[in-house]
């Protein structure tokens, strides 16, 4: 501890042991790094486990491909071959929404662009707590084998939805799983813990470690969405971590929180899991909508159109997040007047999402737009974005809700927000900041192939679910054909079904552009995308400590095509010609401690 | 394969409402689909990147920002105001001169307790029946729904009724028939490893069949 | 440790916080911590008001005076702590020492006398299982008082705050560690200002929960 305290007098200079630098690393990329592989990893689990339930619904019944491979608890072996087992489909439910929502997305989207971004682009040489961050990772990999592990015990994996509503929740009687359900609690909490360290670090940082003229309103827009973001995190995951504890105690010790044969409240849960839930679902796009921001203005050629609405939306959404989570519990039993004002507060918190999209359309209008792949998966994010905007308000009108809640409709939307928002939003920041992280770039011709055949299998899968919805079919469902009434809607499902296993099959070009690129992509420049913000003034990949000398900040971060130069971007460090700086000259970097100096 | 965006024919009383208020939002959000997205479209084939060119600098308009506010909150809130009392009505109206039964779920059937011949819960003559709802067209009906262990959710999807129920609680939920005929009575909420087969029928009878009905399954049950 | 250097670099960046590094990271913590005791002071007033049946009336089960005392002395750590960081402010490397010790035996006690409160409170069938709930109560008398929600809400409440009361008397003995070999001075002391920090968070909540769940 004593050695470790605060780093040595300056760089790193000798290069740091190999298990200091890829494994117990305390630099914010390297963190990234760490943090995109893992996430990548359980990307590919989560989709694995979605095909597998397109399966089971496309084919009820029939042996699954391959489903030999699964022990007895899970398939029941025919001489046709395997077929799935109710228990396994429920897992299966319930594992995917856990590992996208809290393995993949979250991580994906606060973990690695959280590290990889703020500390360059407010000119910071790392994060405020580089050890508390390396804690954050170490903490979400025993999370995550918790949370597989699932699948290796007794009983198999939980199985009560990734919401675990109690009761069902509350003991293995109900839904045969005892320890997976605990494994489950418990690998969340402790994912819980990761994301605290993480927030807490996001948020001092961006307060307290901005370069010299980094004003607020000169932060770029995923820093600032990463930040309302952090914020979100920091104020609902210790509700969720409460709830998670509390009903693991009625799980192993017999606690009744929420089991009401001894008088619990199973509605405590619901409130309680989606008063951070509803927070949640911001998390889960905030960053998305950041980084749609940054690169649909860079690759447009032309300032972020209204960078103060931007801004303004996203504080009033961080406001309004916390007084919408009864929407999601309309038909729960709840005051029918309460539903009311929670219809109303849920409309209200829908435009500032308006205010956003016609903001990204303002920027594209009169812009000089590059198709990159980036931008691509940009604009397929606005206009995906757009679709699950819109399908949203037909479930926050409560009457309507009535029809819908529960139904394929709300998949459908969920995944028009979560894979057409947030997953497309990662693929434009993966294909964005590649040549940061890496020092190289993706390949074009792969990166557009991909990106096309995505986006029309993405709407193959989830534009029918709609209509599945519509139809009456329930969510969560093993075998819609046992409803007289679904048979008609199979055809739909067989369709949905075959295109997500090509929207997986899709993903291995993206795999394979991902690691060919790693050590075959051509050479990054500095600045590829002729980019203004401050994590492109330095070399890709950016040294140990990032910044040679601390930047000095002129202007905002989207001065693209700007009068007062001959190129068409204006970097945020670059001083102005005309008028000398008149900002403090940069003085010589040296990361040190802070003041306090203790741990 | 159904791509329609129509939904299915209702057969309750505030059926028509509920439809009614989902297809002035279909046509709201479908005009704010077409026109956003077709302007995106538009946005992309007209000012795509050409040598030479360089994009318009500007950093937004304030008088936009407001319109693009002020528009969507307007038709957003005046939407929830409009529909707020067929709301409600659905969830809060008890009607009077119902036919009152119990509707108990538990993993993974519908336990439907009649009132038999008197029209009075509580007494001698009720009588219970598995996952069959007989109800009676053109007369209100209130459900005193109940669950026995976990959360389930009492999905009538021709009714357009969907109400979880929930154990430890009795939650009244009315409906009113509005045609005779079989429909469907569904789990919506995951209950554990049956709920997919968690389904049940609903038997809408003439008021003068209904009555028949009673009579002999009181008289079947007293044999 | 580098204070002038680090001092340079604060001026040279964008005017933040104008809180060091180290305390702003602390507050937002506790703004976390707020929100957790938050959660759960929330599940117990919703569950409280649903079942009311379920709680008894103060005195009845819990021992008021015991733990009226044991507040007492959680709010002289408190003190002896503010007299901890007073003491390096002015650089009194002895007064910091003697002062975090008294606060670690004070936290200690705190804790220790929730054990024995929790031992007692056991034994006489005051447990957070639902089904082996039984408590009769201080008059030892014949019927059950209060149900399983009142022992589980109280353990759960009491335990989670005493958690907290055994890390930060865990970090104290770090601190003090710390304090013993010199590294707090009159101008670096961040350690020990956060340190305070936190334990009067910790302090605040329990006189919150104390009223709470003792008192009302």
């Amino acid at each position: 501890m004593t050695g470790g305290t605060g780093v040595p007098d300056g760089h790193d200079h000798e290069e740091p042991s190999f298990i200091r630098k890829y494994i117990f690393s305390t630099d914010h990329k390297m963190i990234a790094r760490q943090f995109l592989f893992q996430s990548l990893f359980f990307l590919v689990i989560g989709g694995l486990l979605a095909a597998m339930m397109r399966w089971q619904l496309g084919f009820p019944g029939q042996p699954m491909p391959g489903g030999g491979i699964f022990p007895d608890a899970m398939v029941a072996p025919t001489p046709e071959g395997a077929i799935m087992l109710p228990e396994f489909y429920n897992s299966l439910v319930t594992m995917h929404g856990t590992i996208m929502i809290f393995f993949a997305i979250m991580p994906l989207l606060v973990g690695l662009f959280g590290n990889l971004l703020i500390p360059l682009q407010i000119g910071a040489e790392d994060m405020a707590f580089p050890r508390l961050n390396m804690v954050s990772f170490w903490l979400a990999v025993p999370a995550g084998i918790l949370m597989l592990a699932g699948f290796a015990v007794e009983g198999g994996a939980a199985g009560a939805g990734w919401t675990s509503y109690a009761p069902l929740s509350t003991s293995g009687e109900w839904t045969g799983v005892y320890l997976g359900q605990q494994l489950w609690l418990a690998s969340l909490t402790i994912l819980g813990f990761s994301s605290l360290a993480g927030a807490v670090n996001y948020i001092t940082t961006i307060i307290n470690m901005r370069a010299p003229g980094m004003t607020w309103f000169r932060i770029p827009l995923p820093t600032w969405s990463l930040f309302i973001t952090a914020i979100l995190i920091l104020l609902a995951i210790p509700i969720l971590a409460g709830a998670l504890i509390m009903l693991l105690f009625d799980q192993t010790i017999g606690t009744g929180f929420f089991r009401p044969d001894v008088g619990g409240e199973p509605i405590l849960w619901q409130h309680l899991f989606w008063f951070f839930g509803h927070p949640e679902v911001y998390i889960l796009i905030l960053p998305g909508m950041g980084i749609v921001s940054e690169v649909i203005s860079n690759r447009s050629r032309k300032p972020i159109f209204g960078y103060h609405a931007m801004v303004l939306a996203m504080i009033s959404i961080a406001f309004l997040g916390w007084i919408v989570w009864g929407h999601h519990m309309f038909q729960s039993g709840m005051n029918p007047l309460l539903g009311t004002s929670f219809m109303i507060s849920t409309m209200a918190i829908a435009v500032p999402s308006a205010i956003k999209t016609f903001n990204w359309l303002g920027t594209l209008w009169r812009g000089n737009i590059h198709y990159d792949t980036p931008l691509l998966h940009a604009v397929a994010f606005v206009s995906m974005f757009i679709i699950g905007g819109l399908s949203g308000i037909f479930m926050a009108n409560t009457p309507v809700d009535m029809y819908l809640h529960d139904t394929y409709f709300i998949v459908a939307h969920i995944h028009y927000v979560l894979f057409g928002g947030s997953l497309f939003a990662i693929f434009a920041g993966i294909t964005f900041w590649f040549p940061k992280m890496f020092g190289r770039m993706m390949n074009e011709t792969l990166g557009k192939v991909h990106f096309a055949l995505t986006f029309v299998f993405y709407n193959m899968v989830f534009f029918p679910m709609h209509n599945l919805g519509l139809g009456g079919m329930m969510r969560r469902l093993y075998d819609p054909t046992e409803y007289e009434f679904l048979q008609t809607l199979q055809p739909m499902n067989k369709f949905v079904s075959i295109s997500a296993f090509l929207l997986v099959g899709t993903q291995v070009l993206f795999a394979f552009n991902f690691f060919w690129s790693l050590f075959r992509g051509r050479k990054a420049t500095a600045n590829p995308w002729n980019s203004n913000t401050l994590e492109w003034t330095v070399p890709s990949p950016p040294p140990h400590g990032n910044f040679a000398e601390m930047p000095v900040v002129y202007r905002g971060p989207y001065e693209y095509s700007s009068p007062e130069t001959d190129d068409d971007y204006y970097p945020q460090n670059v001083p102005p010609r005309e008028h000398p700086p008149v900002a403090p000259a940069p003085a010589p970097f040296t990361p040190s401690p802070e003041p306090g100096g203790a741990e | 394969m159904n791509w329609s965006w129509l939904l299915p024919e209702s057969v309750s009383t505030f059926g028509p409402d509920i439809d009614r208020i989902y297809y002035v939002v279909l046509w709201i959000t479908g005009i704010t689909f077409v026109l956003t997205e077709a302007l995106l479209l538009y946005f992309l084939l007209r000012y795509r990147h050409k040598e030479g060119r360089k994009a318009h600098y500007t950093h937004g308009n304030n008088r936009l920002e407001i319109v693009w506010t002020v528009v969507p909150a307007i038709i957003l809130l005046g939407l929830a105001f409009t529909s707020k009392g067929v709301w409600a009505r659905v969830k809060s109206e008890l009607p009077s001169g119902a036919v009152e039964l119990v509707v108990e779920a538990k993993q993974f059937e519908w336990n439907i307790t009649y009132p038999g011949a008197d029209g009075t819960l509580g007494t001698d003559d009720d009588f219970t029946k598995r996952n069959e709802l007989h109800i009676p067209v053109n007369q209100p009906v209130i459900v005193n729904l109940r669950a026995e262990d976990v959360i389930h959710s009492f999905f009538l999807p021709e009714f357009r009724v969907k109400q979880d129920a929930l154990p430890g609680k009795n939650i009244p939920v009315w409906f009113e028939a509005t045609e005779t005929g079989e429909f469907t009575l569904a789990c919506a909420e995951l209950c554990g490893i049956g709920h997919y087969r968690m389904g049940g029928r609903v038997i809408v009878h003439s008021a003068a069949d209904y009555e028949a009905w009673i009579q002999t399954e009181v008289a079947g049950g007293q044999q | 440790m580098m204070t002038t250097q680090a001092a340079t670099i604060d001026r040279v960046r964008e005017e933040g916080s104008g809180v060091y590094t180290l305390k702003l990271g602390m507050w937002i913590f506790l703004l976390s911590e707020v929100m957790f005791f938050t959660g759960l002071i929330g599940s117990y007033i919703i569950l409280r008001f649903a079942h009311p049946t379920d709680f008894a009336d103060p005195g009845q089960v819990l021992n008021v005076q015991l733990t009226a005392f044991n507040t007492f002395v959680l709010i002289c750590s408190s003190v002896t702590m503010v007299k901890a960081f007073a003491a390096i402010e002015q650089g009194d490397q002895v007064g910091l020492k003697r002062w975090l010790l008294a606060t670690i035996i004070l936290g200690a006690f705190f804790v220790g006398v929730q054990v024995v409160e929790y031992i007692a409170l056991t034994s006489e069938g005051f447990v957070p299982m639902a089904e082996a709930y039984a408590a009769l109560g201080r008059e030892h008398g014949t019927t059950v008082i209060g149900g399983p929600l009142y022992g589980a809400t109280f353990y759960m409440m009491t335990g989670f705050h005493g958690t907290h009361v055994t890390i930060g008397v865990l970090c104290l003995m770090f601190t003090y560690w710390r304090a013993r070999q010199g590294k707090y001075t009159a101008t670096s002391h961040g350690g020990v200002e956060i340190m305070g920090l936190y334990w009067h968070f910790v302090d605040l909540v329990w006189i919150l929960l104390f009223t709470i769940v003792y008192l009302i």
